[in-house]
């Protein structure tokens, strides 16, 4: 028979709404987030975006097709929330960043894109658009970072890019 | 961005594409992009600073995507203001370097060259600067499609 742990886990519900506000303040400091509707789906620290279809959007009116500005705007921020979202990931767990505290001023400074190639693999339909960021590399200064986007199915690309980025200073969290 | 104008090549004509082509894509007006000039292969579209294209919350600068965006559009109307240019085209990849910060309260200019054309490729070349075009806030290089009627 095991011994009980002398501390109670930290109950499901705490875990997700720490995790959730802390990612919920990293995205309602970027003013072009909410002006593109994008969203963030989170299953443990795996983040999917999500580019609700628009009007606005549409580049091509003809066919009509996403504009190339609006998909490359939607891989930048999923990339560059993947990135902010790791960094902060140690302090959300540990408790160094809590939810009373997630203004500005708790969370970090966002990297800063050096440079963003984007290829255009189809035509982005209108409906609803999705991205997932990899890191590939993130050191103390650079990083480096694949997304992929698609819309109706996983493995059927409209989009990819690799971007690098210049990481903030450390500990900007503290 | 595909589109699809007809291919007169004044200077008039070049400045009507370029305006009516502007006014057919929803997300460049969204972002309040105007024609500034357009000649054989070039174009140059300005987008005026905006405190919902917000990219860094600390500094106020503008989102690289909106710059992407503008560089993109350009980099298009370029395309159709080619000599012997196509009817259509899409961007099929576009890398940008962001050199410096944008002002954040200053207009971006973008300027964008088809340098060179292929019958089914066209090749661009584009720099965006805030005050100076001496000193740009990014530089991009892309390859378009080049959509010709009756292929």
């Amino acid at each position: 028979m095991r011994k009980a742990p002398r501390t109670s886990p930290e109950p499901v519900a705490q875990i997700k709404e720490r995790r959730d506000a802390a990612l919920a303040a990293l995205i309602a400091q970027v003013p072009m987030i909410a002006f593109m509707g994008i969203r963030f789906d989170r299953r443990g620290d795996e983040l999917t975006a999500v580019l609700p279809f628009a009007d606005k959007l549409i580049g091509n009116p003809a066919l009509p097709a996403l504009h190339g500005g609006a998909t490359a705007t939607f891989l930048e921020t999923a990339a560059i929330i993947e990135l902010s979202f790791q960094m902060i990931w140690a302090d959300v767990e540990s408790g160094a960043l809590a939810p009373a505290g997630m203004s500005m001023q708790g969370l970090p400074t966002l990297p800063k894109t050096i440079d963003f190639t984007v290829d255009y693999l189809r035509p982005g339909l209108p409906r609803d658009a999705y991205a997932r960021a990899r890191v590939n590399r993130s050191g103390r200064r650079y990083a480096s970072v694949h997304v992929e986007a698609w819309q109706d199915h996983r493995d059927r690309l409209f989009a990819q890019a690799t971007a690098h980025f210049l990481m903030p200073p450390q500990n900007a969290a503290e | 961005m595909t589109i699809s104008p007809p291919p007169p090549l004044t200077e008039e004509e070049r400045l009507r594409i370029g305006r009516q082509l502007m006014s057919a894509l929803p997300y460049s007006r969204a972002l309040g992009m105007t024609i500034e000039e357009m000649g054989e292969g070039l174009a140059v579209i300005s987008m005026p600073y905006n405190k919902a294209l917000i990219g860094d919350p600390e500094t106020g600068v503008i989102h690289g995507g909106a710059v992407s965006a503008l560089m993109d559009t350009c980099g298009g109307a370029a395309v159709l203001a080619a000599e012997n240019g196509p009817t259509g085209t899409a961007t099929r990849d576009l890398r940008i370097d962001y050199m410096r910060p944008a002002e954040p309260g200053q207009r971006i200019t973008a300027r964008a060259v088809c340098y060179h054309m292929t019958r089914s490729v066209a090749f661009v070349r584009a720099e965006a600067w805030d005050s100076d075009p001496e000193r740009p806030v990014a530089a991009a290089t892309g390859a378009f499609t080049a959509d010709r009627a009756g292929r």
